[in-house]
């Protein structure tokens, strides 16, 4: 049989998922024994004018990940698109937009003014920021369109499958290589991971569903079996789908939601937020002195902590501009 | 044809629930008591109902305002606790719409109670102006994004 063709690549990541390939340890040796690949920036010296002399639809599968951030982002998107068969969305970047689409909080001029100028560590006297063009003595150069507002990779091309995670656990990684090798995959358009909640995996104790305060990770030592949303500490696990085997709840870490929104909803964050408002302050509402402002206020940061990795996928996806 | 300059006319979504708000509304009609026409009314059974994700869809959709209105604190919600349930989820999401850059005034939460027609109809008199003052929602003009 003719070995599989796969392709990596990287757009606006941290390379976290590179390293979660690899992670797959000597299973790797597995995949490449049914697959060559192909093109891999990370480790392997391919250009991109190589992917363009490539046949259309002659990569099997592409694992694509990293959100859409720039011009280069968004070429490679669509180049990969088109030359590959199966392209799969792997990890929350490319999912969800994750931590580089809080970005979009801001916008291309807030970016560029706190990274190249305000920044403590920065001497940028000449207040030089990235353009998509300059001219020098020896010619003109390019650099890719930095964008103002970051995108996954589904809003940008069609998107065959998906990958959650921050980066995707291995174990989902092991079983989606090896459906793809035994042609099992499921309907286009699936998530590579169980249809539940990081709940229903975790292993944690719930009792009464209700709670009087917030507390922050640093602020309380948490109890070591029970429901740490159950003893105020922010997690995002009823609205983040499973997967990960409740890995960071097993180390007394609250689930901060890299694994998307569950099946079936619309998005996370609106999901965490129903949750939260639902038991929080359930005692003490017809008692006298309730006050569900002060209640609220102890959530720091809302968007960053109810759409962490999925602002670019919410229903508004980014700030307001205004003119 | 003359080109007149019409005047911003706010497009309100009110999710009122099927006790309280919506009877009240139903009692501003029937007694007619005169209010903007711009409000759209949706019946849900309880304000605990109203999912983050109608008001926000709503909010993308070009709405100028979300009105959510239930029975009043303490003890008329129908379902015991929807109300306070409301309350804090609005209050959540206000925080939210903040960072999101639209200003949280467009969504506003009210008790009415069945027989409160005249106060169905100056909370919608109520909110008409504080958006008319607000303009329209940047995502309706400006796309967003």
């Amino acid at each position: 049989m003719e070995k599989l063709k796969f392709a990596f690549y990287w757009a606006a990541s941290c390379g976290g998922c590179e390293i979660a390939v690899l992670d797959i340890n000597e299973k790797i040796l597995d995949v490449t024994k049914q697959a060559d690949i192909v093109f891999w920036p990370v480790a392997m010296d391919v250009k991109y004018k190589d992917v363009e002399a490539m046949p259309d639809k002659s990569i099997d599968v592409c694992f694509f990940n990293g959100s859409v951030r720039n011009s280069e982002n968004e070429k490679m998107a669509k180049l990969l698109r088109k030359k590959s068969k199966i392209l799969v969305a792997f990890g929350s970047c490319a999912h969800e937009g994750c931590i580089p689409g809080l970005a979009n909080l801001h916008d291309r001029q807030e970016v560029f003014r706190k990274v190249y100028m305000d920044c403590p560590s920065v001497k940028n006297e000449s207040h030089a920021v990235p353009a998509p063009s300059v001219k020098v003595k020896e010619g003109e150069l390019h650099l890719p369109e930095f964008y103002d507002t970051v995108k996954t990779l589904g809003q940008t091309v069609e998107v065959d499958y998906v990958l959650p995670g921050c980066p995707p656990p291995v174990d989902l990684i092991v079983k989606a290589v090896e459906a793809i090798a035994t042609n099992k995959l499921p309907p286009k358009g699936s998530v590579l991971a169980p249809n539940k909640s990081v709940c229903d995996e975790c292993p944690r104790k719930r009792e009464k569903k209700r709670i009087s305060k917030v507390y922050r990770v640093y602020e309380k030592p948490p109890e070591p079996e029970l429901c740490l949303l159950e003893q105020g500490i922010l997690c995002m696990g009823p609205a983040t789908r499973a997967g990960c085997g409740a890995q960071c709840l097993k180390v007394d870490m609250p689930c901060t939601g890299c694994g998307g929104s569950c099946p079936g909803e619309m998005e996370q964050g609106a999901a965490m937020m129903s949750a939260l408002a639902s038991i929080l302050g359930v005692d003490e509402e017809k008692q006298e002195g309730y006050d569900p402002q002060k209640l609220i206020s102890q959530v720091k940061d809302p968007v960053g902590t109810f759409y962490r990795y999925s602002l670019p996928a919410s229903i508004l996806r980014r700030r307001v501009k205004k003119e | 044809m003359t080109e007149a300059k019409t005047e911003f006319e706010p497009k309100i979504v009110a999710f009122l629930c099927n006790w309280c708000a919506y009877a009240g509304a139903d009692l501003a009609g029937v007694s007619r008591i005169q209010y903007p026409p711009t409000v759209r009314i949706i019946r849900v059974m309880c304000s605990g109902r109203v999912d983050p994700v109608f008001i926000l869809e709503a909010f993308k959709d070009g709405a100028d305002g979300v009105l959510v209105a239930g029975c009043h604190l303490p003890s008329d919600c129908h379902y015991l606790t929807g109300n306070f349930k409301a309350q804090r989820r609005v209050l959540l999401l206000k925080e939210v719409l903040k960072q999101f850059g639209i200003e949280p005034e467009r969504l506003r939460l009210e008790w009415v109670s069945a027989s409160e027609g005249d106060r169905f109809a100056t909370v919608i008199k109520d909110m008409t102006n504080e958006i008319k003052k607000l303009g329209p929602n940047s995502l309706r003009t400006e796309g967003g994004n």
